[in-house]
């Protein structure tokens, strides 16, 4: 899911680092208010897990691979906002050391895996455990759901960006300038792989930490928030 | 043992873990993930190298791209696998530094 150099044109990239300006200066103004000196280690535990993850490639036999973000893990235990600079710096580094994901691409690779993907994961997790004792199976049950809907809506939104280059960038004779995969195969392929299998992996993942921590440090789920 | 302890150590598990990232799909004959593809595979697939996409796509270069060492792909697996411990490794140690960066800002101190 992270969108390479080259696949998105000029419109696109501008378009989501403009979005995601705000998004991170809210993020910043709201983790600087609530974020407590003791919690620095969690944060940065939050960034390593997402970026660390990212690098287990699950193969569809034959065919592609795709991996969790972890996004939604790291949004359950740190909070939304939080969880919006940790990814944002995995996915920093990962373009800037590794080329895993365009330069130019950061702010929409942001937009999807950083912001779209844990918040949605946050809000749904919420909604599904609200009220749920710590120790309610209800809660680890959520974590997964959220965690499968998160990287679906995210896988979504890549296929949408990714299908709508040959619409605004074309040749006269009609080649594409960027992606060359319109909405139909970009969507369709994006959003099937995640829900057939990736994102069966980050529902797994995620609620089997949840389910973890729930039995062995359940005052995670107590804490606040940063 | 303190969470924080223990989450450390599981960060270091994955690390060792991660060439199983590369093993797999390896072992599955499992391509690039879609939409991840390098202009050689674009070009075999749409026949052509969308023009934007040729001038873009080395717009970087990553000092370890792919998290490999450059020259290394053909040394073997326990090669290949050693770089990628390293450049997980190498990746983790720089989020937890610009973390820690972010965190000396943001952070109130004290409590």
């Amino acid at each position: 899911m992270h969108i390479p150099d080259g696949y998105l044109g000029p419109t696109t990239c501008g378009f989501f680092y403009v979005a995601m300006l705000p998004i991170w200066t809210l993020a910043s103004r709201i983790v600087k208010k609530n974020l407590k000196a003791k919690q620095v280690p969690l944060l940065a535990i939050g960034a390593a897990f997402s970026f660390v993850i990212m690098m287990f490639n699950v193969p569809i036999p034959g065919g592609t691979t795709g991996h969790a973000v972890g996004g939604v893990l790291v949004a359950i235990l740190l909070g939304p906002w939080a969880s919006c600079i940790a990814i944002t710096v995995a996915l920093v580094i990962q373009a800037l050391l590794f080329g895993d994901g365009g330069i130019t691409a950061v702010g929409a690779n942001c937009f999807n895996m950083a912001f779209v993907l844990p918040f949605a994961g946050y809000y749904l997790y919420k909604g599904l455990s609200y009220r749920a004792a710590v120790d309610s199976s209800r809660r680890f049950i959520a974590a997964g759901v959220a965690g499968y809907f998160g990287l679906n809506i995210a896988a979504l939104l890549a296929g949408v960006e990714f299908g709508l280059q040959p619409m605004l960038h074309h040749t006269t004779s009609g080649q594409a300038l960027y992606c060359p995969y319109g909405l139909n195969v970009a969507v369709l392929t994006m959003v099937g792989e995640h829900v057939l299998v990736f994102g069966w992996v980050e529902a797994v993942v995620t609620a089997l930490v949840v389910k973890y921590l729930q039995k062995h440090f359940s005052e995670i789920f107590e804490e606040g928030e940063m | 043992m303190r969470i924080t302890t223990k989450f450390w150590i599981g960060i270091i598990v994955l690390i060792v873990l991660s060439p199983l990232g590369l093993m797999l799909p390896d072992h599955f004959k499992a391509g690039s993930a879609w939409g991840e593809w390098s202009v050689d595979e674009i070009q075999k697939f749409v026949g052509y190298v969308p023009q934007g996409m040729a001038k873009l796509s080395s717009l970087w270069n990553a000092p370890f791209p792919d998290y490999a060492f450059k020259g290394w792909e053909d040394k073997g697996l326990s090669y290949v696998s050693f770089a990628t411990i390293i450049s997980a490794a190498v990746g983790v140690i720089a989020v937890i530094f610009v973390l820690f960066l972010l965190g000396k800002m943001l952070a109130k101190k004290g409590d």
